[in-house]
């Protein structure tokens, strides 16, 4: 439309310039060799888990690995929370099991519905949401969740109500998923790809934006990042991430109660990603699998398990206020000076 | 290229900005001056889009701008710089300097998943032209680090190298001497001389006397949110307004 209004002599190149530039770029290795040992750890951990309560436990961690990465692109990044992150979880898993159950839908296109509404319905939260600063997504979204529990309990004819409701076995080009050793390699597989996908999403343009508005949203918009538009579309994302693994967890489970669209669900999932690590993809693994395990390995306190529980989640936030892995990563970083 | 006409931005009872209007013409410098309180930042945050003008227009290059959002401006290639500054601590210092460049590039979240943006190397090449622009604005030093480990005076030159990333056609710096000590703020009039000499219009809000009238082509005083005076610095510096009103009155800054 015009000429450029800055002549290209503002600033020379120079080989030094160049090399000093490029030398700031993520390595292939910094950005890929965590990924690759994830792989390697997930192919060979069937050799040692012996038996399928393991693999279970497994699953599960894999599961929330896969919204708490999600749900920290939303956080970590665009520094907005979401306490109703369960609630689109839940709706993806209703959404199937409602769908195959009644509608003898089959189970990839109750799938790709339930997200594809969900993903609507957390865009019309957000456009109203998003335009107003501060913590209003929470609220909003904190609303949200304790609705879809409501309804999910009482719309029985359709849900079972609190008692729940049976799904059956997800088909997929011919297969059949049924059991504990069928569905690891499919969240294990989801998990790489998360990781694959949201190290990707951070390093491109899109998460420098995400991550400068972060920083200074004021200062974001004057170089043309569209703040609302790049919150809105996060959440978007999060939320149907959480709609197709609600889906999927449905289809394993089997049998789902409205439990799953649960406020507590939801600040788990959030607690996963900030004692993970906020804006770490790594930290959201971790918190994931710490958040996981703990009710298991402190049920031997005997009613002292929610304290305990508790003490270790405020002593994180005490002393290692950015999350575990990126303070760790931090402490090594020094070491290592 | 840019005029304004008439602006006035009133915040409850108080006006900060009244009736001001001027003209900028294009590849040149021009300042605007005034005591503290005066509505400098105020007109700043009216013409890039941060406030909203209570009455007055704003058109830039033959459309009115009054009321756009700042992440708009930034298409028509309006870039600004801040008083406070405004730097994302938690990126470095060359990836703050790269979202300059952010409506250059593709920055669709599908396309980020999948690694598109990559592709024809354009990260590289906004990778290597954020490193020249550093260098050219004088924190070549801190390619390699953190923002949040930089000093302030390399911060201010940071986000001039920012705005310049996004190769605007006009570019607001707000008091880019505040805060410097006398050697900074002498090496920040002859970068500002430098982007003059460029042919990049350049309209700059500062305190120091001396810097605006070494660089400037135009100078408006502002005084209690009224345009007190206008003209070239030499008129400016013998106008008894201006020598009343601010010079006169105060001897901050000189």
């Amino acid at each position: 439309m015009s000429e450029a209004s800055i002549p290209t002599t503002i600033g020379r190149s120079s080989p030094e310039t160049t090399a000093a530039a490029l030398a700031t770029a993520p390595g292939f290795r910094a950005r890929h060799l965590p990924t690759i040992v994830l792989a390697i750890v997930l192919a060979l951990l069937p050799l040692v888990l012996p038996n399928a309560y393991y693999y279970d436990v497994v699953i599960r961690i894999l599961a929330n690995a896969v919204l708490a990465i999600a749900l920290n692109l939303l956080i970590g990044y665009c520094g907005q929370i979401s306490l109703g992150h369960a609630g689109f979880f839940g709706l993806g898993a209703y959404g199937s099991a409602i769908l195959t159950t009644h509608y003898d839908w089959t189970a990839p296109s109750a799938l790709l519905v339930s997200a594809v509404v969900v993903g609507l319905l957390a865009w019309l939260v957000a456009r109203v949401i998003l335009r107003l600063k501060g913590h209003y997504l929470a609220m909003a979204t904190l609303g949200l969740g304790i609705i879809v529990t409501i309804v999910l309990t009482n719309e029985a004819s359709l849900t079972g109500g609190p008692d729940g409701m049976s799904v059956g076995d997800m088909r997929i080009f011919g297969l059949r998923l049924y059991g504990e050793k069928v569905w690891y390699p499919v969240f294990a597989g989801l998990v790489v790809v998360a990781v694959v996908l949201a190290g990707n999403l951070v390093e491109s343009p899109a998460g420098r934006a995400l991550r400068a508005l972060h920083g200074s949203e004021v200062a974001a918009r004057v170089v043309g990042i569209d703040t609302a538009s790049f919150k809105t579309r996060v959440f978007v994302l999060s939320a149907v991430v959480a709609a197709i693994m609600g889906s999927l967890t449905a289809h394993y489970l089997g049998f789902i109660t409205p439990q799953v669209a649960s406020f507590h669900k939801s600040v788990e999932l959030v607690t996963m990603a900030v004692v993970g690590g906020m804006a770490s993809i790594w930290g959201s693994v971790f918190g994931a699998a710490l958040l996981s395990l703990l009710p298991d390995l402190l049920a031997h306190f005997e009613g002292f398990e929610t304290v305990i529980f508790g003490v270790i989640l405020v002593a994180t936030m005490i002393f290692l206020p950015r999350g575990i892995v990126p303070s760790l990563a931090r402490l090594l970083r020094r070491e290592g000076r | 290229m840019l005029r304004v006409e008439n602006l006035t931005k009133a915040f409850g009872g108080v006006t900060a900005v009244s009736g001001v209007s001027f003209e900028v013409t294009k590849g040149t410098i021009h300042a605007v001056i005034g005591p503290n309180g005066a509505g400098k930042t105020t007109l700043f945050n009216l013409i890039t889009g941060v406030y909203t003008p209570s009455s007055g227009s704003i058109v830039f290059e033959g459309s009115e701008i009054g009321g756009v959002a700042p992440e708009r401006l930034a298409k028509r290639g309006i870039s600004r710089t801040f008083q406070n500054l405004q730097v994302s601590m938690n990126l470095s210092a060359i990836d703050n300097v790269m979202t300059g460049a952010h409506l250059g590039l593709n920055s669709g979240l599908l396309a980020g998943m999948i690694g598109l943006p990559d592709l024809g190397g354009r990260e590289r090449a906004t990778r290597i032209r954020a490193a020249e622009l550093m260098e050219f604005v004088g924190c070549g030093a801190y390619v390699a680090a953190e923002a949040r480990s930089m000093p302030y005076g390399a911060l201010k030159r940071l986000e001039i190298a920012r705005a310049l990333m996004a190769n605007p056609r006009i570019l607001f710096l707000d008091e880019p001497a505040a805060g410097l000590n006398h050697t900074e703020t002498h090496e920040i009039e002859d970068l500002i001389a430098a982007l003059g000499k460029t042919g990049i219009t350049v309209v700059l809000v500062e305190h120091d006397m001396k810097l605006v009238m070494n660089v400037s082509d135009r100078i408006v005083v502002l005084d209690y949110g009224k345009k007190l005076a206008e003209g070239t610095p030499a008129e400016i510096r013998v106008d008894p307004d201006v020598v009343a009103a601010y010079l006169g009155a105060e001897s901050e800054g000189v």
